[in-house]
């Protein structure tokens, strides 16, 4: 077996390519830096110098806005040139592979990369190719890993819960195809929380899933008992073409996350959402706009998160 | 050319021989066994002590790239692989750029084989044109051209009513159908065994019964047209029981397994190695203890390298995305002594399923050591280690999920009908 291809010699991170297989203390490193950079965001001059002179390339070959967003913002916080790269729209569609587009930058000295790709190793396939000096952020892998989605995450529910050994977790929806639940996961599971349960159709569920530490439910009424920390997934129109369900209405009336359904939960549970929702089929905006809802301080998080990462790496 | 060999230890599957002896070849036959004809002079003389002479391995899938695909390899430099490989007889699949599903392409292809004069190469013409599934090839024709089975290779055939038709129109002429069972609606576009490794590394997964119901269709569809089929690469636990009970029932069936699918399992995928996008996908370790069973019962008669040389440029993409297949000539002999000798196998027994268990499957006078045999014949160090890298492998394809790993039992010579075509 590999070592962890995310981590250097010395043992500290390299990538951020998957929260699975990282370690307690470099999790807890990364939310205990990105506490330190949520104040930054209230500031009145909101740079610090960490990455000064530092190129970060975002190079997104699928669409993304929110998550390119919160990365450029994150980056040039941190002082960085930023340049961003829609690649879906240039190099890939006249035929240039993906390691010489990443070669390419790489000969524009480029510090750090910042990909999202539609196949699952994308990210794992660019880190194991690059110069040594350069480091890589999965921004998001197929259905593989979104893991900085997983910390900013991890960040929210340790800023509303403290702690993490005493909680339940519920992840509610397309587990199947979701990158950001098995990030969701492997976080959680390593930070101790005792209990994470999925909640879904078995049309919706990878197989052996509960190999990876989580307990299966099919029915909201059972699932959703004494639970702290609901997380909701977006839930793609495509899943109706590919026979994975009958219709959003028939999804919503079982799935669906509403004020009703919330009850069945801690009085204090906190819901929470990747984005970007889909009103009225996974989550009702009553829930979404509601006073349990976490869905905006989420977004927030996520600048500190990403600087946290960023300023990590470029130290290593 | 007059050969002796001599001393080496005699290991033939057919004659029931392991033995330390000479072996004697004349006018590219064995002319004698463990004994020396009088009179036999003025011939190369191979000291083989401390090495075993067996058959030359017959390979029941090499893909050799041509026609079309010179950028994945070339006759020349798979055929000098085979040879490396101790392979002295191998059938190539039709998939290549055109198919084979005309008889003059595979005249062609049979001439250049020739001409090359390294090993003998059996073509699998293609089922249907163009391998679409749809029309029937001239499978006579093809026959008289030099095809000696049928198959699809890997390329869907969704259409029941025409596999069917084709397996009957085969039968006519006691043709064998070779077929890869794969539901292609069930495969949907997967790239890995359903399982925790998929589940883990979120690669679009690949269901067993994709193969279990298309073994099944297969098996019925073989008990109504009484046609001799070879079940290729089979690579589930359930697959192996569907085929030992269709076996137990009678039915014309044999069966073989890719090397790889022995050894490995989705455990060697770690992240995301592209030399482990194989076709079938890496199963289960269960499964891949079934299949090991499944060899030992002679469920399974065969086993071959499925090999698949790829461009090296194929291998470096997304695993999704990433050429199929492995390199697998020269890589056969040694897993299969490999597999051998960590699971207790006699290597008579081990060698028999890459020897005369797949020469029998082509229907071939090969895969043995019997006087008056055409003389292919591998002989290796049982002994000695090799160390798999791109400088070692002579394929053009430098792609296995062995690549970095040592391997037990060199090749020192291959013989071809008497001529020496490889020497290390």
């Amino acid at each position: 077996m590999n070592r962890n291809p995310q981590l250097n010699k010395h043992g500290e991170l390299q990538h951020l390519l998957t929260t699975e297989g990282l370690p307690v203390s470099i999790l807890l490193h990364i939310l205990d830096t990105a506490e330190s950079f949520a104040g930054v965001t209230e500031r009145e001059v909101k740079k610090i110098p960490l990455l000064r002179g530092k190129s970060v390339f975002n190079l997104f070959f699928e669409s993304s806005t929110r998550t390119r967003t919160t990365f450029e913002i994150a980056a040039k916080r941190l002082s960085a040139d930023v340049i961003n790269l829609n690649i879906a729209a240039s190099a890939q569609s006249k035929g240039e592979t993906l390691l010489d587009t990443v070669n390419n930058l790489s000969a524009m000295h480029a510090d750090m990369f910042v990909v999202r790709h539609v196949q699952s190793g994308a990210a794992h396939m660019i880190a194991s190719h690059v110069r040594p000096e350069i480091h890589v952020i999965n921004a998001g892998d197929g259905r593989h890993a979104h893991p900085t989605q997983a910390l900013l995450d991890m960040f929210t529910i340790r800023r509303y819960k403290k702690d993490f050994h005493n909680l339940r977790v519920a992840i509610v929806g397309d587990i199947l195809h979701s990158r950001v639940a098995r990030s969701q996961i492997h976080a959680l599971t390593t930070l101790g929380v005792p209990e994470v349960r999925v909640i879904a159709p078995k049309t919706l569920l990878p197989s052996k899933v509960e190999r990876l530490g989580v307990h299966v439910y099919h029915e909201m009424a059972q699932g959703l008992k004494d639970i702290d920390v609901l997380i909701m997934l977006r839930l793609q129109n495509e899943r109706m073409l590919g026979a994975s369900l009958p219709s959003t209405e028939e999804y919503f009336k079982y799935y669906g996350l509403t004020q009703e359904k919330l009850l069945l939960a801690k009085q204090d549970a906190i819901v929470m959402h990747p984005g970007p929702m889909n009103r009225g089929v996974e989550i009702d905006s009553a829930v979404a706009d509601g006073k349990q809802s976490v869905i905006l301080p989420q977004v927030t998080f996520g600048i500190a998160v990403r600087m946290a990462v960023m300023s990590i790496l470029a130290g290593n | 050319m007059k050969i002796h060999i001599k001393n080496g230890r005699l290991v033939d599957p057919k004659n029931g021989i392991d033995i330390i002896g000479d072996l004697c070849i004349a006018t590219g036959k064995i002319v004698s066994v463990n004994s020396i004809p009088a009179g036999f002079q003025d011939c190369r003389v191979i000291d083989a002590t401390g090495l075993i002479v067996c058959p030359g391995l017959v390979d029941l899938s090499a893909r050799l790239r041509e026609p079309g695909l010179e950028y994945k390899a070339t006759l020349e430099s798979e055929l000098q692989a085979a040879a490396a490989g101790g392979v002295t007889s191998l059938a190539c699949p039709p998939d290549t750029d055109p198919p084979l599903d005309e008889p003059g392409l595979v005249e062609m292809l049979k001439h250049r084989t020739k001409s090359l004069d390294q090993v003998n190469v059996y073509p699998v013409g293609a089922l249907t044109q163009k391998l679409k599934g749809e029309r029937l090839t001239e499978m006579a024709e093809l026959r008289d051209a030099g095809c000696v089975a049928f198959s699809h290779a890997d390329a869907p055939l969704a259409n029941l009513h025409v596999l069917m038709q084709a397996m009957q129109y085969a039968s006519t002429f006691g043709f064998s159908v070779w077929l890869r069972p794969q539901e292609v609606s069930l495969a949907n576009n997967g790239v890995a065994h359903d399982g925790e490794i998929a589940t883990r590394l979120g690669l679009p997964p690949i269901p067993v019964c994709a193969e279990t119901i298309a073994l099944s269709n297969i098996i019925y569809l073989a008990r109504e047209t009484a046609v001799k089929v070879h079940l290729c690469r089979i690579s589930s636990a359930e697959g192996v029981s569907l085929v030992r009970a269709a076996k137990q029932q009678g039915l014309p069936i044999t069966c073989d397994v890719s090397i790889n699918h022995v050894h490995l399992s989705e455990m060697d995928i770690d992240f995301f190695d592209t030399n482990c996008h194989l076709i079938p996908p890496l199963r289960s370790l269960h499964d891949r203890d079934a299949l090991s069973k499944g060899l030992i019962d002679g469920t399974i008669d065969a086993i071959c390298s499925d090999h698949a040389p790829v461009d090296e440029d194929a291998k470096l993409l997304p695993f999704g995305q990433a050429g199929v297949g492995a390199t697998g000539l020269e890589l056969l002999l040694s897993l299969t002594f490999k597999w051998a000798t960590s699971m207790n196998i006699p290597l008579i027994e081990a060698l028999n399923t890459v020897t005369l268990a797949p020469a029998r499957i082509l229907g071939i006078d090969a895969g043995h050591l019997t006087l008056g045999a055409p003389a292919d014949i591998c002989i290796f160090d049982p002994e000695e280690y090799w160390y798999v890298s791109a400088s070692t492998i002579k394929s053009q394809g430098k792609n296995t999920p062995f690549l970095g790993r040592e391997l037990p039992g060199r090749v020192k010579f291959t013989l071809t009908d008497g001529n020496i075509v490889y020497e290390s």
